[in-house]
């Protein structure tokens, strides 16, 4: 049975998911102190969480949970008298809060994001920042993650903040110049709480879920930027396919994936996405990976999967954001459009390189191309040098698995 | 040119001019080059100078340390890393955005690395 209680209590989990960054981002813009917004944030939603049931759920919490924090801000700046000069600075106070509209209230949550992943932070603190401050993850749900102990995790961002304030990390949307770049390293951080997230069970498939979530914010706040509709676009389109991944702890090749259980409404969307970022008509490196996983995503079934477009992608891939694997999955592409000799003979390129040494994925793919064209003997050998290559319990399932089908 | 007389609100930054000092150039080499004069008139142009100077190779370097209240001289640098800091500039900028726009027009960007140290105001 649903109580009141109940519905109150969702409605502010559901502002806590909706409005937590705004609050916290608005807070940090008005205040300059990150510390501070978090901790008025914080108890703003208390706030709400006693007052609600009484008062009833505001027509526009997230406009009543940001004067809220905003006058918990100002209370707490008032009572230190650094606090007080600093209060005098502070322009936008000389407005009263309470006759703001909440459309008017800009959407601060952009700035907050390029700060946190900006690229004088170490990666790993860039991640854990974007998941505290514009996610709302508590540090104890960011450490459990990542697998990293709590105090480790909360001196992470400890050290981040103090850099962003010692350095003089600027707290701002990058001019032009400097976008493309700052761009793709916000998008490398959202790429890489998806891909944390993707391959569990437990509670770090949070992260899957928050990725795409963060990604949807920031397509929305940059509507005319089409590289972070390509990232949501291709998390979309994996997400799809996350249930047929995976069967009794062993991977599950795409082609030998269930087709009939991949996610229609998701795989329709990520295309629809997709197909709206690429009419911007400026391809990237995301753009580009979703449309190989939307080609993917779209055949009816494996032999019918349109293998000289997806070479011709990893091709163009290849160009704009150079790297090994993506060469690797090219020769993939390759073989099954022009035939296994074709492939074989750019994985014997890649091998001689020695840019893919001591990565498994190579001697498992040339095994795979070797057992296609019927040679089980050297099939085997490479098969062998995967398995003592392979990191993970499934991966090592999967290859102890085609050995023995040879 | 006197401290503190940068821009209002800024930051300063010290510019750690690095690299490996394998043929480093002389001083009218740098100033020769190109790219040095488009960076010195960059600087310029922005106001963001206070000081700037290039040092002498690492072998003329002595490090000193005390420990346990005995103080130890040593020849070369502090730090033991291949690059050495071969120049320092100080500058105020904005932001640190506006120090890595600096530190990256600088020739020694391309052939060592800029160390961007925020000065502990």
């Amino acid at each position: 049975m649903t109580t009141p209680g109940d519905s109150v209590r969702e409605a502010v989990d559901a502002a806590y998911r909706d409005e937590w960054g705004q609050v916290v981002a608005t807070l940090i813009g008005m205040t300059g102190d990150w510390d501070l917004a978090e901790d008025c944030a914080q108890d703003a939603f208390a706030l709400a969480l006693a007052s609600w049931p009484r008062d009833g759920v505001p027509r526009r919490p997230g406009a009543w949970l940001t004067t809220a924090a905003r006058n918990r801000a100002i209370d707490r700046l008032r009572r230190d008298a650094a606090g007080a000069a600093k209060l005098r600075q502070l322009a936008v106070l000389a407005r009263d809060p309470g006759d703001q509209p909440a459309e008017d209230i800009p959407d601060e949550r952009l700035r907050l994001i390029f700060t946190c992943c900006h690229p004088a932070l170490p990666f790993p603190a860039r991640v854990a920042l974007t998941l505290r401050t514009l996610a709302g993850l508590s540090t104890a749900e960011i450490a459990r993650a990542f697998l990293t102990a709590e105090p480790t995790m909360a001196q992470r961002l400890v050290r981040a903040k103090r850099k962003i304030q010692n350095a003089g990390i600027p707290y701002r949307v990058p001019p032009a110049d400097l976008l493309p770049q700052r761009l793709a390293a916000v998008l490398a951080v959202l790429y890489l709480i998806f891909n944390e997230g993707y391959d569990e069970e437990d509670e770090r498939r949070a992260l899957t879920a928050e990725a795409i979530r963060l990604t949807r914010v920031l397509v929305r706040l940059m509507p005319g930027e089409p590289e972070p509709r390509g990232l949501l676009a291709l998390m979309l389109l994996h997400e799809a396919r996350r249930a047929t991944r995976k069967q009794g702890g062993v991977l599950v090749t795409l082609e030998n994936q269930d087709r009939s259980r991949w996610d229609r409404e998701l795989i329709a969307e990520g295309v629809a996405v997709l197909d709206g970022a690429l009419a911007a008509r400026r391809a990237g490196p995301y753009q580009l990976q979703a449309a190989i996983a939307a080609c993917h995503a779209t055949a009816p079934d494996a032999a019918s999967t349109d293998w000289p477009r997806i070479a011709d992608l990893y091709a163009d891939l290849g160009r704009m954001a150079p790297s090994p694997v993506v060469d690797l999955n090219r020769a993939v592409a390759v073989a099954m459009a022009d035939g296994i000799q074709a492939g074989l003979k750019l994985v014997d390129e890649l091998t001689a390189s020695g840019r893919l040494d001591g990565y498994h994925l190579l001697p498992a793919t040339r095994a795979d191309l070797l057992r296609r064209d019927g040679r089980a003997a050297e099939a085997r050998a490479a098969y062998e040098e995967a398995l003592t290559l392979a990191p993970t319990e499934a991966d090592r399932r999967y290859l102890a698995g085609r050995l023995r089908e040879l | 040119m006197s401290w503190g007389s940068g821009r209002i609100g800024g930051v300063r930054y010290v510019l750690l001019i690095c690299d490996d000092e394998t043929d480093a150039p002389s001083n009218e080499e740098m100033a020769a080059d190109p790219v040095h004069q488009a960076w010195e008139a960059d600087l310029e142009r922005r106001g963001a100078e206070i000081v700037g100077m290039r040092l002498r190779p690492v072998v003329d370097a002595t490090t000193v340390t005390v420990r346990e209240g005995e103080t130890l001289v040593s020849d070369g640098p502090f730090a033991e890393t291949k690059d050495f800091v071969g120049g320092v500039v100080i500058v105020d900028c904005a932001n640190l955005d506006e120090a890595i726009e600096i530190a990256a027009g600088h020739p020694y960007a391309r052939r060592g690395g800029i160390e961007i140290r925020p000065v502990w105001e």
